[in-house]
C-alpha cells in the first residue's frame, strides 16, 4: 500500500481508504470493539478487575490456539475459553477485589493448555503472532458479523444490569444487603469481560488488551465523577484511538495495535500531566 | 405505620450457627419501633451474625426471628444497612451522591438515565444527614466520618423501618463519634426508625441509648444499660468474674471480658 499517500484531504482519503474491503471491515469491527471495550472497560477499572481482563485475554489465546488446531474459526475458541474461564473465576471467589489468586490459578492452567495446542500445531508462528498482537486489517466479513452480534449482546446485557452492576462495583457489602446476588453479578460481569476481550483481541491482540479495556476508562475516570458520563468519555477515547490507529496504519507499514497503544498511552500521560499542572484531580482532595 | 408499640424485631428461642458450630442460642427478645439499641459483646461473639440473620443473608439454625411479623428476607426494603468496612479506596472517583441514588435504584433492572424521583430524594437525604456539601465529591476523597454519613444516607434513602449499623464508630475520633451518634439518633427519631448499632465502646452511645443487646458466651441478653452493664449481670452471663467500673463522669469500662473474648475469636472467626 505504499504508493498511496496522505493527501491532507481527509474526506478524500477516507473515501479511498474505505474503498478497500479490508479497511472497511477493519473500521467496522474496530468501531464496535471500541464502543464495547470503552463500556466494559469502565466497569473493569471501577471494580479493580484489570487483572481479570488481562487473564481472560490470555486464556482466550489458549482457546484460539485450540480452535486453530481443530480447524475452527479462532473467535469461537476465544469465546468458549474466556467465558468458561470467567465463570470458573467468579465461582471460585465471590468478592471481585480478592479474586487475584483464583484468577492466577485458572490463568496458569489454561495457558498450559495453550502451550500444548501450539506445540501440536505445526504452522503456528503467524497465527500465534496475530493472536498476540491483533490482526484487524485481516478481519473477515464473517468475523465482523460475529463481532457485531457479540457487541449487541453486551450492550443489551449492560443496559439490563447497569444499576446492580454499578452498585456492586461501589460497595459489594451494601449491594448484597440490598438483596443483590454477588455470585450472579460476578458471573455476569466476568462473562461481559470474557466476550468483550474475545472481540477486542481481534483488534489489539492478547498482549495489548489493556490499550482498549483499561486505559480509556482510566482516563475517563480522571475526567468525570458521573458513571454514565465517564462511560461515554471512555467510549469516545477508545473510538478516537482506534480510528486514529487504523487511519495511520493505512499509510505506514507498522502494526495498528502499536498506534492504538501509543496514542492512548499519550492521552493518558497528557491527562495526568495537565491535571498535575492545573492541580485538578477528582480524588486528591482529602 | 402508627402502630408505635408493635414489635419491630421478635426473636423466639433463636439460635445461630456457623459451619455446624453453635455461635449463640436460646435468644428471646423483642425490640420495639423507634428504639435505639446498642449491640455489644466481644469480638467473634456473633454480633455481625445477628445482623446477617436480620438481613436475610443467613438462616437461623433454630427458633424464630421476625421483622414486623414477617421472616427476614434478602433485599427487604424495610431494612437499611451500614456496613462495618467500606470497600471504597481513595482511587474511587465516582461522586458520593451516586451511591445514595443507588440506594433507591441499585436493585432495578434496565437502563434509565434521566433522573426520576431518586435524584431529588438522594439530595434531600444527603441534606438530612448533614452531607449536602459532599454530594459532588468523589467517594475516594472522603474521610472515614464523611463516608459514614454518605453510607447512612444510602441506607436511609429507601425509607426503612429498621436501620442496622455495623460498628459505625470504629476509626472515628471521640468528637466525631459523638457527632455521628447524635446524627443517627436525630434521623432515626424523626423518622421513628428502630436503630441497632454494633459498638465496641459503649460510652459515646450512653446518652442516647434505650437498650442494650449483649452477645457473649453463646448467649444473647437484652436490657436497659443499667441492667446489663453491671458486674453482677455480666459475671453471670460470662460465668466468670467480670467487673464493670464507672468513673466520675459516668464513663464505663468492662474489665475481664476481652480475655474471654479472645478465646471466642479463635473459636469462630466470622
Amino acid at each position: 500500500m505504499n504508493p498511496i499517500t496522505f493527501s491532507f484531504n481527509i474526506i478524500q482519503d477516507l473515501k479511498l481508504m474505505l474503498g478497500y474491503g479490508f479497511m472497511l471491515h477493519a473500521f467496522e469491527a474496530g468501531t464496535i470493539v471500541a464502543i464495547i471495550a470503552g463500556i466494559v472497560g469502565y466497569f473493569v477499572v471501577l471494580r479493580r478487575s484489570s487483572f481479570a481482563a488481562h487473564a481472560l485475554s490470555h486464556i482466550g489465546f489458549a482457546g484460539a490456539a485450540g480452535a486453530v488446531l481443530m480447524g475452527v474459526n479462532p473467535i469461537f475458541g476465544l469465546l468458549v475459553f474466556t467465558s468458561s474461564g470467567g465463570i470458573i473465576m467468579a465461582l471460585l471467589e465471590r468478592k471481585a477485589a480478592s479474586r487475584d489468586v483464583e484468577i492466577g490459578t485458572v490463568l496458569a492452567f489454561m495457558l498450559g493448555l495453550g502451550v500444548l495446542f501450539i506445540s501440536l500445531y505445526s504452522g503456528y508462528a503467524t497465527e500465534a503472532y496475530s493472536l498476540l498482537f491483533g490482526e484487524i486489517l485481516g478481519i473477515s466479513s464473517a468475523n465482523v458479523t460475529i463481532t457485531l452480534v457479540a457487541g449487541l449482546v453486551i450492550l443489551l446485557a449492560v443496559s439490563l444490569i447497569y444499576h446492580p452492576l454499578l452498585f456492586s462495583s461501589l460497595d459489594e457489602d451494601v449491594a448484597e444487603a440490598k438483596g443483590l446476588s454477588m455470585i450472579w453479578i460476578g458471573i455476569l460481569f466476568m462473562l461481559l469481560v470474557a466476550v468483550a476481550t474475545s472481540i477486542a483481541v481481534q483488534v489489539v491482540g492478547v498482549l495489548l488488551i489493556f490499550a482498549l479495556m483499561v486505559t480509556p476508562a482510566a482516563i475517563a475516570m480522571r475526567l468525570s465523577k458521573k458513571p454514565f458520563r465517564g462511560m461515554m468519555i471512555s467510549v469516545a477515547i477508545a473510538l478516537l484511538v482506534t480510528w486514529f490507529g487504523l487511519f495511520v496504519s493505512f499509510y505506514e507499514p507498522y502494526p495498528v495495535s502499536f498506534f492504538i497503544a501509543s496514542a492512548v498511552f499519550l492521552l493518558y500521560l497528557l491527562t495526568r500531566g495537565l491535571q498535575k499542572i492545573t492541580n485538578f484531580s477528582l480524588t486528591e482532595r482529602k | 405505620m402508627n402502630k408505635t408499640s408493635e414489635g419491630m424485631i421478635t426473636a423466639k428461642s433463636l439460635a445461630a450457627s456457623y459451619d455446624g458450630k453453635i455461635i449463640w442460642q436460646d435468644a428471646n427478645f423483642s425490640i420495639g419501633r423507634g428504639e435505639f439499641v446498642a449491640v455489644l459483646g466481644p469480638n467473634g461473639a456473633g454480633k455481625t451474625t445477628l445482623f446477617r440473620l436480620l438481613l436475610g443473608l443467613k438462616r437461623p439454625s433454630a427458633g424464630e426471628l421476625s421483622i414486623l411479623d414477617e421472616p427476614p428476607k434478602r433485599g427487604n426494603p424495610r431494612v437499611g444497612y451500614v456496613p462495618q468496612k467500606h470497600l471504597i479506596d481513595n482511587e474511587m472517583s465516582v461522586e458520593a451522591i451516586e451511591l445514595v441514588k443507588l440506594g433507591i435504584s441499585g436493585g432495578e433492572w434496565g437502563f434509565v438515565i434521566p433522573c426520576r424521583g431518586e435524584c431529588e430524594k438522594a439530595r434531600m437525604m444527603m441534606r438530612d444527614v448533614g452531607a449536602e456539601h459532599l454530594s459532588e465529591r468523589s467517594l475516594g476523597s472522603l474521610s472515614g466520618g464523611e463516608l459514614q454519613r454518605v453510607f447512612l444516607a444510602e441506607a436511609l434513602v429507601s425509607d426503612p423501618d429498621l436501620l442496622l449499623l455495623d460498628e459505625p464508630l470504629a476509626s472515628l475520633d471521640i468528637r466525631r463519634q459523638g457527632e455521628l451518634v447524635q446524627l443517627i439518633r436525630n434521623v432515626t427519631k424523626s423518622r421513628n426508625i428502630t436503630a441497632l448499632l454494633i459498638a465496641h465502646d459503649i460510652n459515646p452511645l450512653l446518652p442516647v441509648l434505650d437498650r442494650i443487646v449483649y452477645v457473649a458466651n453463646g448467649k444473647v441478653a437484652i436490657g436497659k444499660p443499667e441492667e446489663i452493664l453491671n458486674s453482677h449481670f455480666l459475671t453471670s452471663l460470662y460465668e466468670t468474674p467480670v467487673e464493670v467500673l464507672k468513673n466520675s463522669q459516668g464513663r464505663i469500662a468492662v474489665l475481664g471480658v476481652e480475655e474471654i473474648g479472645h478465646i471466642h475469636t479463635h473459636e469462630h472467626q466470622l
